[in-house]
């Protein structure tokens, strides 16, 4: 049955190893130009496993920045993670001890989040196991590949797997917003406020995860005040 | 640079992975107030609905396969197929729509 279950991660997995190769593979080549070799740019993936971070990062890698810019600009770019963290801290079977959590907390990434968060029932850590084996081997073996040989992967494919993460998130968003009228609320309310903010001048200037947060927090506190979940 | 390029990647990996691990070993019980309750259920779905829109639109090379891709995704997910079944079929179309000659 545990075993089932890792199983069914991995394949459940398989979209975002797809989209990770995709964005990963120009984060490789985009690396690469900043420097890095591949091994150093597949570590860095490897240990990161976030993609707007990771790009960021790079602006400061290139430019010689300091490590209390790193580090506040992944802090800001990032802290979208906490109010995800925090959701999956719901959702894990409560039995589940620290190493377990501190093994999940690894593969936190919006995708992994998205996926993990909205399965039927309790979350058991071998779950996230599989999502995150596939989404990682996925994520380090693109960077590796692009920071190498940028040039082997023909543009159009590179183009084609870029919107299998959007597409994968629509199929985890979709569903339940067709069967709850709060959900559908939360979901195109969150797609016009995300808009708004990547063209209103001044809020289009932060970074995509301070507006994500932004948005998030915005849209969940009104459904939360309008449409309190009934306890189960 | 190249010197220490280990301290940069390592300061990343450190910051990033705490805000991943604290929530998830920190928050062991059930949280009991009602609205953070609500939040948290709202927390996924505004997320991935804020971080699809607009992104996808600019997610492949040109914005048409991208609309198509995505229009593609609508009606499959709406229907309630599956993550891979969805994000296939929106690539493959991005995929066609780039082949067509006009584009």
């Amino acid at each position: 049955m545990n075993k089932g279950v890792f199983w069914k991660g991995l394949r459940d997995g398989l979209p975002i190893c797809m989209g990770y190769f995709a964005v990963s593979f120009a984060f490789g080549i985009q690396a690469a130009a900043a420097g890095l070799t591949a091994f150093q740019a597949g570590l860095l993936s490897l240990l990161n496993l976030t993609s707007a971070g990771q790009f960021a990062g790079l602006g400061v890698i290139a430019a010689a920045g300091s490590y209390i810019e790193m580090a506040a600009l992944q802090l800001v770019i990032n802290l979208r993670y906490l109010l995800m963290s925090a959701a999956l801290s719901q959702k894990v079977e409560p039995k589940t001890g620290t190493v377990s959590r501190l093994m999940m907390a690894y593969g936190v990434t919006d995708e992994v989040f998205g996926v993990s968060v909205l399965v039927d029932g309790t979350l058991y850590p071998r779950y996230s196991y599989g999502l995150i084996a596939i989404a990682t081997f996925g994520w380090v073996a693109g960077t590796a590949l692009g920071a190498s040989a940028g040039a082997v992967l023909p543009d159009r494919i590179i183009s084609a797997l870029g919107i299998a993460l959007y597409g994968m998130f629509l199929a985890v968003i979709l569903p339940p917003a067709k069967k709850e009228r709060p959900v559908t609320v939360a979901v195109l309310s969150a797609m016009a406020l995300s808009t708004l903010c990547a063209v209103v001048p001044g809020v289009r200037a932060l970074s995509s995860g301070m507006r994500i947060i932004l948005v998030t927090v915005a849209v969940a506190a009104f459904c939360a005040a309008k449409w309190p979940v009934k306890e189960q | 640079m190249q010197a220490n390029i280990y301290i940069y990647i390592l300061v990343m990996a450190l910051v990033t992975y705490l805000i991943r691990a604290l929530p998830l070993t920190l928050i062991r019980r059930e949280i009991q107030n009602p609205f953070i309750r609500s939040f948290l259920h709202y927390v996924p779905y505004a997320t991935l609905a804020a971080m699809t829109f607009p992104a996808i639109l600019t997610s492949t090379n040109q914005i048409w396969s991208a609309v198509a891709g995505f229009a593609v995704a609508i009606v499959l997910a709406w229907r309630g197929k599956g993550l891979l079944m969805v994000a296939s079929a929106a690539c493959i179309t991005v995929f066609l729509v780039e082949l067509l000659p006009f584009f």
